[in-house]
């Protein structure tokens, strides 16, 4: 392991029984039209495990009250394990306090706080914020919004055809006005692995605050925020087999404190008059309102289901599959993989000449096969392509190679159909 | 549904050989329309005559099979037809698409009914209605038609008609 993530290249899959894993999945047993279910829209979406289904029943049976509140049993014990999931994110990211994890309704939610809570009260007009072509929506919008807002200025980092950042045009981009970095660990339409401890590094030099967006990173790396030393990092539980409606976002205490509430409610005030209200401490000054409880717990059972696996041993099963996957695809005529970079994660954009992706996937899913078509709301990076959309195939660990060989025939079914 | 039979041969023909394909030099009417969650763009051109007839018809674009089919089959069902028919086409299709039209009751679409099997596929309604939404537009001298939030055909079908 090293600062910028876990590289999946040079780990072993170990002695994992991912037969015996895959069997967790219940959903993975149905069948589409008959044909057994294979599932390639794991970036979008992951899969849940019974052991994590058993949880939230659990929850939901004999756990559940409002947390933070009442002196009863049940109000105590929700409010003990809603804590210990918060500790179990703590450690799943190596944040130094369990202070600086926030539950949010997922990473949109968690980038739209930073955006109202640090970049409302820091960011001014005349500030340059600097994104890449590679975000997602979720960090484009936003800063944006703010942009527009206070008369800042977004920059761009591009990348090139392999769909890697050209470190260097970032590093050019840092002048004094420069306020604010967004950047993205993994693409999500390509799997690139951005450098971000590198980049980071370089941010600070200007004593600029840099948010990771770890949305793709965290099924698949090594997050180490200490050692990455960014300022905010976040991501969801729905891409790591837990439920949606919950994500989470980490911010050094010293910024958390800094900043401003994104939202007023209960729970996060200290106290409470018609002249004046106190806020709470950090976490809770972000959390107003009943949080998504049940979700925030099932999202620690998440986190205690990949590392008991191993997120090592996950990534370099994972990269076996790309490998795989990528050979055989690559040996199709027609097909096109797009995104080919050096680091990347279990991620294939491709498309097939003369036929549109919204075909594809169409006539995929009546073989079972259900991948991600479109622009994967990342259009910038679509444009920089110059095509419309792609097909996304897109692995996690609970996957085979007997799958791709399916999608793989899937494919040529569809070149045959628009023959 | 089975997929299989959104894909008949008759949709896989127009979208390999599209009819009235491209852009009218001289056209009393044209719009552009636009599904921003695939890309899919259509402009379309056409003629009206002093007795409300559509004399010419074209349409160009990047679009999925589906929504180059439903263009293609579209323009050959339209021409030579009033306006009034062509709107009668185009909500009659609307309501097939959407799953709302009874094909057992008497309409006008003939082989369009190949599309019925969309409706089964909601995220490809949008699609096969790009076109007719384009052609309403072009009528109605709307310069451009969005399968979007207000303009979502799903949603607009019958303030439309």
């Amino acid at each position: 392991m090293n600062a910028t993530g876990f590289s999946p290249k040079s780990a072993t899959t170990g002695d994992v029984d991912w037969e015996k894993i895959r069997a967790d999945f219940p959903i993975l047993k149905l069948k589409i039209d008959g044909k057994p279910l294979v599932y390639f829209d794991n970036a979008a979406s992951s899969q849940m495990p019974q052991q994590i289904i058993d949880r939230l029943v659990r929850y939901q049976t004999a756990e559940h009250a409002n947390i933070n509140r009442a002196v009863h049993y049940l109000s105590e014990i929700a409010t003990m394990e809603f804590h210990r999931a918060r500790c179990k994110l703590q450690q799943f990211v190596n944040a130094e306090e369990d202070r600086e994890i926030i539950f949010t309704s997922g990473t949109t939610d968690a980038i739209n706080l930073v955006m109202h809570g640090y970049g409302r009260k820091f960011i001014k007009a005349g500030d340059e914020i600097i994104l890449t072509t590679l975000e997602h929506h979720s960090n484009i919008v936003p800063w944006q919004m703010l942009a527009s807002e206070k008369g800042a200025k977004i920059r761009v980092v591009p990348i090139n055809d392999k769909g890697e950042l050209e470190i260097d045009e970032y590093e050019k981009l840092f002048n004094e006005r420069t306020k604010f970095v967004g950047l993205i660990h993994v693409s999500n339409a390509l799997g690139t692995i951005n450098p971000i401890k590198r980049m980071i590094d370089f941010a600070h030099r200007y004593s600029v605050p840099v948010l990771i967006d770890g949305a793709q990173a965290a099924p698949h790396l090594t997050i180490d925020v200490q050692a990455q030393d960014g300022d905010f990092y976040v991501f969801s539980a729905h891409k790591l087999c837990g439920p949606t409606g919950v994500g989470m976002l980490y911010g050094k205490a010293t910024l958390l404190e800094a900043m401003q509430p994104f939202k007023g409610g209960g729970d996060m005030i200290a106290s409470v008059t018609f002249e004046k209200t106190i806020y709470n401490t950090i976490p809770h000054k972000f959390e107003a309102g009943t949080p998504p409880i049940a979700a925030a717990i099932g999202f620690g059972a998440a986190i205690d289901y990949l590392t008991a696996i191993g997120i090592e041993r996950i990534a370099a099963y994972e990269n076996t599959l790309l490998d795989y996957a990528t050979a055989c695809l690559n040996e199709i005529p027609g097909v096109k993989i797009i995104g080919t970079a050096a680091e990347k994660t279990a991620v294939i954009s491709f498309t097939i000449d003369g036929i549109h992706p919204h075909d594809i996937g169409t006539i995929l899913n009546q073989d079972g096969i259900a991948v991600r078509t479109g622009h994967h709301c990342a259009q910038p990076v679509m444009q920089r392509f110059n095509i419309p959309a792609t097909s996304r195939a897109s692995f996690a660990f609970y996957n085979k190679k007997s799958e791709v060989d399916t999608l793989v025939a899937g494919i040529k079914t569809v070149q045959k159909v628009f023959l | 549904m089975h997929t299989n039979s959104l894909y008949q041969e008759v949709i896989l023909d127009h979208n390999r050989k599209p009819r009235n394909y491209g852009k009218l030099e001289h056209a009393s009417h044209r719009a552009t329309g636009h599904n921003p969650l695939c890309g899919d763009r259509l402009n379309i051109s056409l003629q009206l005559n002093e007795r409300d007839q559509i004399d010419a018809i074209a349409v160009e674009g990047e679009s999925c099979a589906i929504c180059k089919a439903s263009a293609s089959m579209m323009t050959a069902a339209v021409k030579g037809k009033s306006r009034l028919d062509a709107e009668t086409l185009i909500h009659e299709f609307r309501e097939l698409a959407t799953g709302k039209l009874d094909t057992d009751n008497p309409h006008h679409l003939g082989r369009l009914t190949v599309f019925s099997g969309i409706r089964d596929l909601p995220t490809r309604v949008k699609c096969a209605i790009l076109p007719w939404h384009t052609l309403h537009a072009a009528l109605n001298s709307l310069e451009n038609a969005s399968t979007e939030a207000d303009h979502d055909p799903a949603s607009t079908v019958s303030s439309n008609t």
